[in-house]
């Protein structure tokens, strides 16, 4: 494959925190920092290498970025303090405003369909709508069983009163501001998208 | 000269006092060495103890001073007395701190005692044998200093001896000055912060200030056909097209730059000649200049451009080394290229490691935030297209394979080459790497060693420890900066060329009071001969380090003392031992061979002497002094202002004497060497390869002698090395020839 800088200067501008891949320097401190380096295909400093190669398909389609728990290890020891964490939440974030995310990906089906939708729909995350939600995602059946395997977790919740069963209902105060804020959010995203 | 009137004070604080028998150690000082005046103090250093000493120099009774204290190395500050004769016996750090006597263990009480007084007997016989060394000094010194080389380099150095108050002889080659950088568009951050942009090229104004000081005298179109005598008074013959003219200089710089490699013997993978679109750095550099940062196929606007870094450096079949610039210099040609085309430029840099020396990690960074993007990965092929431009196959490092690139052009960042004639005496065939020709000798040294500087190692640079003892050279007074040096950029340069300057400044100034320079620097002392029993062997000749010798008609050695850096090379390599210094001599340390107590064979204390040198090894024995790191008690130091005095004569003295071994602690030596004296502990190694002949025909074992290399951060190791050689020596019978 050639080397071709359209993609790179793409993230450097479009995706959240993108411009900072240009002061990577390749060291691999931040691999040897993740504690999920063993799950994923590349580390940051190999995903940044591949935005500068211009690998567009590669990176957008990647599992990678969506496995970063947001530890910020990396973020401690990057040397030329690059953050990160930042960048691969915004490289995640491009790939899905992009539509090339791999929609099977677990987290980004947690992401997108579940949290955000849950979050949005109140104002605040609706604990049992959340779980029942993530557990029935694949169907009635893989929903019951996967129930069923943490039921242990879920009596323990319960008794020490940290779940409550009955799903919160109605709007946070303020949902109004809530949603207006949302909406410049996303007009924010549009404009970076447009920059030329 | 007044008699000598030695006094000897010995210290009893920090436990000397209470490890050793002082009324005993005062009557070897009186009864058995004779000497007139002996006292102690409780705390030597103090100000009532310099003050002691102090008053029998005022008064007379004293002029000459033995301190039996601790090392050398320390109080020095406290001890200083304007006297010429003073010597320091170490009781301290060398003596009772290397022992461990346990409470009431009468025997290790006996040895640590019998050492200390071996060590105020040896301190006492070399006082004795001590000379006041008298300075060399001439008249007609001068202390004008020759600048070879108009560049950055020799610029800066004339324009820093100038501000300095000194007068600067400016020899440039060609008709302009300003040398390489007269090429540069712009040129890469100097020694001032933020060390992120560009810098306009300053070379135009450095060249008027040069021009316009009436202290720096400027030959151009001239060189320098012959150059002799010594530090302070080198006669110099100038040649330029028209006319010859003689000077007369106190000491050199040496700033004649770089070559670049010869790209036409770059490997063919990186495509030189293949293509057009490939060019050398400093091509680009020109094409930039002009304003032409284009396709040399077809003239269209070059917006996608590689470069490949160390381009035939680090190649053991090209350059063997980094050429320190070239990351730098090839980040500020990218920097061109974006700064040109803006969004639309593609640059590339192909790297093995990225190396930015002094502030330069920010240039790179600067680098990085303009677009410019590293490959860590080798160019594996170059290809020219039909298009225009190249592609070029890398074997990428980072992305684990082959990628390729295709862009206008490629830049190969090719490295330095040293101008400096460099031939080492010691190795047959000149090397000058990369060249089809050699240079010619810059300095045209008529010296018996050869016109040349010696070089270090293979490289082609001249001689210079690069940490210890950067500019000096292995020929006194001439000081080499610059790329001359070694590879490097702008900013080093300046700094490297303000630093020989200043070297310079204090040759003249040293050469004046007669005194040494560097490493040995105030000495006053230096070799003299006695010419009745030279052999005209010529070895002191062949061995200095420093070329300091050359031989008279009849091939008897000719002293150049200011050349002379005292280390005593020759003094140890003469076998009829008839070269010795005022203040050190064989004789010296024969006799205090000679007055150390060898015990009877049946008392089973065996002794063995240990020759340290006094640069690397003495420090690491006062350090594990200072660990308290126990050694044997049957050892006895020597220290040696550098192992390349080493006489053979002293290890017969030794075996005759009676000790049992003699473990030798040099520098380390070869290409990485540590010598202060740049070949001291070779030599002397090479010496011992004789000693073997001398111990069969003493009827002795050849492992009694050994040489260990050591250095001055050794002193948790050394007690091992002292160790195996104290047991190597216990399982050896004792020397026979004891009490004869």
């Amino acid at each position: 494959m050639t080397y071709d800088l359209t993609f790179a200067k793409d993230v450097y501008q479009k995706a959240e925190m993108g411009h900072w891949i240009k002061m990577c320097m390749q060291c691999g401190v931040c691999a040897g920092s993740c504690p999920l380096r063993a799950h994923w295909q590349h580390s940051p400093r190999q995903l940044f290498q591949m935005v500068r190669a211009g690998k567009r398909d590669e990176v957008l389609k990647s599992s990678d970025m969506w496995m970063c728990t947001s530890c910020y290890n990396c973020i401690v020891r990057c040397p030329r303090e690059l953050p990160i964490t930042h960048i691969i939440h915004g490289l995640a974030r491009y790939a899905e405003t992009q539509g090339a995310a791999d929609p099977k990906q677990p987290t980004r089906r947690f992401a997108v369909d579940v949290f955000w939708k849950n979050i949005t729909a109140t104002g605040r995350v609706g604990e049992a709508m959340l779980t029942m939600r993530l557990y029935f995602q694949d169907g009635i059946g893989a929903g019951i069983q996967r129930g069923l395997e943490m039921r242990d977790s879920a009596l323990g919740m319960l008794k020490t009163r940290r779940l409550n069963p009955i799903p919160f209902r109605g709007k946070i105060k303020g949902y109004d501001g809530f949603t207006k804020m949302l909406a410049k959010a996303a007009e924010l995203e549009q404009k970076l998208e447009n920059k030329a | 000269m007044e008699p000598k009137k030695i006094g000897c004070y010995i210290c009893t604080g920090c436990g000397i006092g209470d490890a050793l028998d002082l009324k005993a150690l005062k009557a070897i000082a009186t009864k058995e060495q004779k000497i007139p005046v002996v006292k102690d103090h409780a705390l030597l250093c103090g100000s009532e103890g310099v003050a002691m000493i102090q008053k029998d120099l005022d008064d007379g009774t004293v002029n000459a001073v033995i301190i039996a204290a601790c090392s050398h190395r320390e109080k020095s500050a406290e001890f200083r007395f304007d006297i010429d004769l003073m010597e320091r016996v170490d009781l301290r750090d060398k003596g009772i701190w290397l022992l461990d006597v346990k409470e009431g263990d009468e025997t290790a009480e006996e040895d640590r005692q019998m050492m200390a007084e071996d060590y105020l007997r040896l301190g006492s016989v070399k006082m004795k044998k001590m000379d006041i060394p008298s300075p060399f000094l001439h008249s007609e010194g001068s202390k004008d200093v020759l600048v070879v080389g108009g560049g950055l380099a020799g610029l800066t150095a004339a324009r820093d001896i100038a501000k300095a108050g000194y007068n600067a002889v400016l020899v440039e080659k060609s008709d302009t000055l300003g040398g390489k950088m007269n090429s540069m568009l712009k040129v890469t951050p100097d020694n001032l912060p933020p060390y992120r942009d560009m810098a306009d090229n300053f070379i135009g104004a450095l060249i008027s200030e040069v021009e316009a000081d009436n202290r720096i005298k400027i030959f151009k179109n001239a060189t320098v056909t012959k150059t002799s005598g010594q530090p302070g008074q080198f006669d110099l013959i100038i040649k330029n097209a028209s006319s010859t003219k003689e000077i007369r200089v106190g000491s050199i710089v040496v700033a004649t730059g770089f070559d670049l490699y010869d790209p036409a013997k770059l490997p063919a993978n990186l495509g030189y000649g293949s293509s057009p679109d490939v060019v050398t750095s400093a091509e680009f550099e020109k094409m930039a200049k002009e304003g032409k940062i284009v396709r040399k196929s077809d003239g269209q606007p070059a917006k996608r451009v590689a470069f490949a870094l160390c381009a035939g450096q680090r190649d053991k079949e090209h350059l063997d080394y980094c050429s320190g610039a070239c990351c730098i210099y090839s980040m500020k040609q990218a920097m061109y290229v974006i700064d040109q085309f803006g969004i639309d430029a593609s640059t590339y840099l192909i790297y093995q490691e990225i190396r930015t020396p002094g502030q330069m990690e920010d240039f790179y960074r600067a680098a990085q935030e303009k677009g410019a993007v590293f490959i860590k990965g080798d160019v594996t092929g170059v290809s020219g297209q039909a298009k225009g431009g190249v592609a070029v196959q890398v074997n990428d490092h980072l992305m684990r394979g082959k990628e390729s690139l295709e862009v206008d052009l490629l830049v190969l960042a090719t490295g330095m080459v040293s101008t400096v004639d460099t031939t080492d005496p010691n190795v047959a065939s000149p090397v000058g790497t990369g060249r089809d020709e050699l240079p010619g000798s810059i300095l045209n040294l008529q010296y018996r060693q050869g016109p040349s500087l010696p070089r270090l190692g293979a490289s082609g640079f001249p001689d210079s420890h690069f940490i210890c003892f950067p500019y000096e050279t292995r020929r006194t007074g001439i000081y080499v900066a610059g790329p001359a040096r070694r590879p490097m950029g702008i900013a080093a340069t300046m700094t490297d060329a303000s630093g020989a300057a200043l070297k310079a400044i204090q040759a003249v100034e040293a050469v004046a009071q007669g005194v040494a320079v560097h490493p040995r620097s105030g000495d006053l002392s230096f070799p003299s001969y006695r010419a009745e029993g030279c052999t005209q062997c010529k070895r002191c000749t062949e061995e200095c380090p420093f070329g300091a010798i050359n031989e008279d008609d009849k091939g008897n050695p000719l002293f150049n003392p200011a050349r002379c850096r005292r280390c005593s090379t020759c003094m140890g390599a003469c076998p009829a031992k008839v070269i010795s210094f005022a203040n050190y001599s064989v004789d010296m340390i024969s006799t205090m061979i000679k007055e150390i107590e060898i015990p009877e064979e049946d008392e089973e204390k065996p002794r063995i002497l240990v020759f340290a040198c006094t640069n690397d090894a003495v420090p690491a024995l006062d350090m594990m002094g200072r660990l308290r790191s126990p050694i044997s008690p049957y050892i006895r130091i020597i220290p040696l202002r550098c192992m390349g005095s080493l006489s053979l004569v002293w290890i017969a003295d030794a075996m005759s004497k009676g000790f049992d071994g003699v473990l030798l602690m040099g520098c380390r030596h070869g290409d990485d060497y540590q010598c202060h004296n740049v070949r001291g502990s070779a030599l002397a190694e090479n010496r011992l390869s004789k000693v073997s002949e001398t111990l069969q025909r003493l009827k002795l074992e050849s492992n009694r002698v050994k040489m260990v290399e050591v250095n001055i951060m050794d002193a948790e190791t050394l007690p091992g090395v002292i160790g195996s050689f104290v047991e190597q020596i216990s399982n050896l019978n004792p020397n026979p020839y004891k009490g004869f």
